[in-house]
């Protein structure tokens, strides 16, 4: 449960600014601090911040946790504004770190629930989810309420619906953090498998180091709160990849070498 | 037939209650209960002899009763909704709502039968009055409950206020306005007795205010009962089309008590 003073600042906070797409179908994070007030005094989450994504690059960003890596999603995503640097991004999708699919729709009006956002009638986001829960191994589970589908289910179509949304860029807060280990190696091979055949950009937030070198074209390890940006590991293992190859391995040492951790 | 047999503690429990009244008024002897508490046959006898004038009451109580839990649902919800989206109406209204629940009946019900006459109208507003407060509280509540960030989903997906309520609030509000609305039945059901006490020439709360002078206390319990049991069936109606209206709330609790 946030504080109180945190809760108001989310529901109230100001309308989506339009920014500048300098930046096309990319992501720039410039040098950003950001901070809130809570009834126990002043918290920066954020520090003089920077990060960039091209088009259809998949950049991962790690850190401890509390570091400020939601904030910096919420930024991407224009619900908050810095108050200090600059964001330029493209339109960008949120899909939250639990799937917060709604109990009350069944898993293809859930999918398409970025469609009716927008105004389609619950026929069209049908005829539109209809396709991709097919190619995403959920047909058969079409009418299924999400307290029904498993866990690996629920985040399959919780990405379904971030992605049907249309926009340029996709940003992932922790999307396979509450699954278990098995289904989270699936999933992370199903995502790479998606994301080849649907190109975005993709701003991945893990505190799973291994997950980050094995998705990601570039890795951005970011500092304890105040986050900051301490390390970019550029990626360059051909996909697939795997999680034995010895240069997967050495990337992963250097990228929790530069979070701090001893190995 | 295991629902049947849920029903069993229940049945038993009443049975036993009545028994024990029945032994209680028996040793009191008859001066007791003719005048302070008839004893469970008497009230069945009443119940039987009586039957068409419970009936004819009965009709008028339920109709103010209804009607004044809708009139609360609307004008509740709508409210609810208003100082949903206006902290300010928030901080204007909460404390009148308050009050409305704390002013006893007696006290507003002559006022409104100067204003409104002896008709239905007063008694609805009556019942409205009282249901009014649980509604409006589960329902505010239920409306803030959302989860946060299920609305910063929402806006990133660039959906309007209007349609993050309807596709979101809305429905998630739902489970708690059902609440609300159970809560508000018992205590409709008094406020319909106090109104029709003030001021009226019908109903089950007249028969109780003309019966016990006239030392027909057996009749005056026997509308209480029918009291009793229309506020149970409203209650089993109302979780009934809960299940029915909300089957996404029951599902992997099915078998929990009811």
């Amino acid at each position: 449960m946030p504080a109180k003073g945190a809760t108001t600042e989310m529901i109230e906070a100001p309308p989506k600014e339009p920014r500048e797409l300098n930046a096309p179908d990319g992501v720039r994070v410039e040098l950003v601090s950001r901070g809130f007030t809570t009834p126990r005094g002043r918290v920066e989450a954020l520090a003089g911040m920077s990060l960039r994504a091209d088009a259809h690059e998949l950049v991962a960003v790690v850190g401890p946790s509390g570091c400020g890596k939601t904030t910096l999603l919420e930024l991407i995503c224009g619900l908050q504004a810095p108050d200090a640097g600059t964001v330029h991004a493209a339109p960008a999708a949120l899909m939250p770190q639990r799937d917060l699919l709604l109990p009350w729709l069944s898993a293809i009006d859930n999918a398409g629930l970025a469609l009716r956002a927008r105004g389609a009638s619950r026929e069209e986001a049908r005829r539109t989810a209809a396709p991709w829960l097919e190619r995403f191994g959920l047909e058969r589970f079409e009418h299924t309420r999400p307290s029904e589908l498993s866990g690996g289910m629920r985040q399959r179509v919780s990405f379904l619906r971030t992605l049907l949304a249309g926009k340029p860029v996709l940003a992932l807060d922790e999307p396979f953090a509450a699954l278990d280990a098995i289904t989270r190696q699936e999933m992370q091979g199903w995502l790479a498998h998606v994301l080849a055949g649907e190109p975005r950009t993709v701003i991945l937030i893990t505190h799973d180091v291994e997950e980050a070198v094995m998705l990601a074209d570039r890795v951005v390890v970011m500092s304890p709160r105040p986050g900051r940006a301490v390390a970019e590991i550029e990626v360059t293992v051909p996909k697939p990849r795997r999680r034995t190859d010895a240069s997967v391995v050495e990337l992963r040492e250097r990228a929790l070498a530069a979070l701090g951790a001893d190995t | 037939m295991r629902r049947a047999l849920r029903a069993v503690p229940a049945v038993i429990l009443v049975l036993a209650l009545i028994g024990v009244w029945e032994l209680y008024v028996d040793l009191k002897g008859p001066t007791f209960s003719l005048a302070i508490l008839p004893s469970p046959h008497a009230v069945a006898s009443s119940l039987y002899h009586d039957r068409s004038l419970l009936w004819s009451s009965f009709l008028v109580t339920a109709q103010e009763v209804l009607l004044g839990i809708l009139a609360a649902v609307v004008i509740g919800g709508a409210l609810s909704v208003a100082i949903h989206f206006s902290p300010t109406l928030r901080r204007a209204t909460y404390p009148l709502i308050v009050a409305s629940q704390a002013v006893p009946v007696a006290v507003f019900a002559p006022v409104l039968a100067f204003w409104l006459g002896f008709g239905i109208l007063p008694k609805l507003v009556v019942v409205a009055i009282v249901s009014f407060f649980s509604i409006v509280v589960t329902a505010t509540a239920g409306l803030d409950a959302v989860d946060p960030d299920l609305i910063k989903l929402m806006r990133t997906f660039d959906a309007s206020r209007i349609t993050t309520f309807r596709h979101v609030e809305l429905p998630s509000a739902l489970p708690s306005v059902f609440a609300g609305a159970k809560i508000a039945v018992a205590v409709s059901v008094i406020g319909a007795v106090f109104a029709e006490y003030t001021g009226s020439n019908s109903g089950l709360g007249y028969v109780i205010l003309v019966s016990e002078p006239q030392l027909l206390v057996a009749r005056a319990v026997a509308a209480t009962v029918i009291l009793s049991l229309f506020a149970i069936a409203l209650f089993a109606l109302l979780a009934l089309a809960e299940r029915m209206a909300l089957p996404w709330a029951y599902g992997p609790r099915e078998e929990r008590a009811a």
